[in-house]
């Protein structure tokens, strides 16, 4: 899939000036603050905007251009789209929802057959329902079904999980992975939650005050401290790519590979081999200069210091390249006077605390649930 | 009751069902224009479809002899070109109660309407549905209490018109004398009392009836449409 955005539209005193590439499958996060043009920008994809200048292609088909006057329709755009507020028709029970792009979509047959999505997203039991009888999360689930089922060629997801609580999130979170691998819908997800797109996103769109701020992979947007600001202070970790190498079955855990070294982490039920994605907070890394001896923690990688983010406040960040991927370590101002840190220093850094995000491999073909762990020692 | 009377009613029933069924798909077509689409001249059309509500009946069945009598422009057309002729003709009395109804239909339909998330048609686009697709699977089904109770409305008020009834087509017993024409001629009669208030008696029954059915069929389809 391919995505060639570029829309500039004016809302009263704001105005979303963005431009992005993306030449990736997957799922790309358009991450930011609310108020950032996340929505207006989807809105457009859908067709359901029209921009005051710019183009959307997709898949190198123009589905809007300023200049040339091009503007499909959104009924004929085939993309799904699913909104934070589900949008169910209230006088159709479930399987009529379900199926009402279904039934529009002509030749066009969606990526998963019906029986099956309705299992992968447990609504078997709701299809005689009307929607007002449903919860958040049932709501959330159908609207998901519903979109897929009309076979769109890309699904934008418009913070679909904003209104649920932690339980529902993580469920349909999931779901989606499971709907990426199996089905290999590409999708657009919008969110203002890091924990969301750090593990659901392959790309990532940073977005603030209605233009782009960085545009990349997760692994990369992640590990830049200079966009820290955005991707906020207290959530704030890079992402890195890993590989199961070893099970410790005596002590429940498994040796992550990655660039820089090895971790170890809580039991990953998957083979030896499999590909994971894990998380380190900057606020769960201490920096040593020397190897620390008689320490607790299990992970220490070897590193040189990339970049120090200097900020008010008692905290600055500190990238740390490890192999070919980066860490980030939250330090007080202190503790940089007093071990002399500077950039191209190396340093061993400490890690308090890893969550495995998922499994890391597109099209692994994997389609169990992902684990989400944090070991913390 | 006599058969004049019987026949009074069944005449009112008749140019009110005509009145509200002809009515309908227009005040349908009408209430979503000004509820959803922005276009030039809707402030007029508005006025213009509320105009029966405050201009008096009379006024309204003057208008319509003028127009549509057989020696008025569109009058004598209609009748040369297809054979219709309105005045002193129960069709004329429809008509009349169709016009005079016409603002309760557009009114409810149109709040129905209005109260319709504007979210579930950008839903349906999503899902590949056009414009007329949405219009049936979306906006009328859902819109489908407000259309009840505004046909229900306009029947009721149907049954009652006689100011612009009398004027256009005038109180001709088996073709334009409906029931509140039937009930004024038994006043102006010498021992028509009883009469009266048979009829009387019967209008009210009809309205009462007509108001308990729209509360039922009201309930029944939010009940059907999960709202």
């Amino acid at each position: 899939m391919s995505l060639d955005i570029a829309i500039r539209h004016g809302l009263g005193d704001f105005e979303v000036d963005a431009a992005f590439n993306v030449d990736e499958p997957g799922i790309t996060a358009l991450f930011g603050p609310s108020g950032a043009g996340k929505s207006t920008i989807i809105a457009a994809m859908a067709g359901l905007v029209r921009p005051d200048s710019g183009h959307v292609r997709i898949d190198g088909e123009t589905l809007f251009d300023s200049a040339s006057g091009t503007h499909v329709a959104a009924e004929r755009r085939q993309i799904g789209y699913v909104f934070q507020e589900s949008r169910l028709f209230p006088h159709m029970d479930v399987r009529r929802n379900l199926t009402f792009g279904a039934r529009r979509a002509g030749d066009r047959i969606a990526a998963i057959a019906f029986d099956p999505l309705v299992d992968l997203l447990g609504i078997s039991h709701l299809l005689k329902r009307k929607p007002v009888n449903l919860s958040g999360g049932e709501r959330q689930r159908v609207a998901l079904g519903r979109a897929v089922l009309a076979a769109p060629r890309l699904l934008l997801l418009d913070e679909p999980l904003a209104a649920l609580d932690q339980a529902r999130r993580q469920e349909i979170m999931s779901m989606l992975e499971q709907l990426r691998d199996v089905a290999g819908i590409p999708m657009v997800y919008v969110s203002h939650a890091l924990d969301e797109v750090t593990r659901l996103a392959d790309h990532m769109v940073v977005l603030d005050h209605g233009t782009v701020a960085a545009s990349d992979t997760v692994y990369a947007i992640t590990s830049r401290i200079d966009l820290f600001p955005l991707t906020g202070r207290f959530e704030a970790g890079s992402v890195l790519p890993g590989q199961i190498v070893e099970h410790d079955v005596k002590h429940h855990l498994s040796a992550v590979a990655i660039s820089g070294g090895r971790l170890w982490v809580p039991r990953i039920d998957r083979p030896q081999g499999a590909q994971v994605r894990i998380r380190v907070r900057a606020r769960d890394v201490m920096l040593a200069t020397v190897p620390p001896a008689d320490i607790s923690a299990n992970n220490i990688v070897a590193g040189t210091i990339s970049a120090i983010r200097r900020d008010d406040g008692a905290y600055l960040d500190v990238r740390i390249a490890c192999g070919t991927d980066h860490l980030v370590a939250r330090i007080t101002h202190r503790s940089l006077a007093r071990l002399g840190l500077a950039e191209g220093q190396p340093v061993h850094a400490v890690i308090k605390s890893v969550t495995v995000e998922r499994d890391g491999g597109r099209g692994s073909g994997h389609t169990s649930a992902p684990d989400q762990k944090r070991v913390s020692r | 009751m006599t058969d004049a009377e019987i026949e009074a009613l069944m005449l009112s029933l008749r140019i009110a069902l005509v009145a509200v069924a002809g009515a309908l798909p227009f005040a349908v077509i009408i209430a979503w224009l000004l509820a959803r689409t922005r276009f030039p001249g809707r402030v007029l059309l508005d006025g213009l479809v509320h105009l029966p509500l405050v201009l008096p009946p009379v006024v309204m069945g003057y208008l319509l002899l003028v127009s549509l009598g057989t020696n008025a422009p569109v009058g004598s057309w209609l009748l040369e070109t297809f054979g219709i002729r309105f005045v002193f003709s129960w069709t004329g009395a429809a008509l009349a109660s169709a016009i005079v109804s016409f603002p309760f239909q557009v009114r409810a339909i149109r709040l129905a309407m209005e109260a319709i998330d504007p979210g579930l048609d950008a839903a349906a686009r999503t899902l590949g549905a056009g414009p007329l697709d949405r219009f049936l699977s979306i906006t009328l089904p859902l819109a489908m209490p407000g259309i009840i109770a505004g046909a229900i409305t306009a029947f009721a008020a149907s049954l009652g018109e006689f100011g612009a009834i009398i004027t256009f087509v005038s109180n001709i017993p088996g073709e334009t004398r409906t029931l509140p024409l039937a009930i004024y001629t038994a006043i102006q009669s010498p021992g028509g009392e009883a009469a009266a208030a048979r009829l009387a008696g019967l209008a009210i029954a009809l309205a009462l009836a007509g108001l308990i059915l729209s509360e039922a069929a009201a309930r029944r389809v939010r009940s059907l449409s999960g709202s």
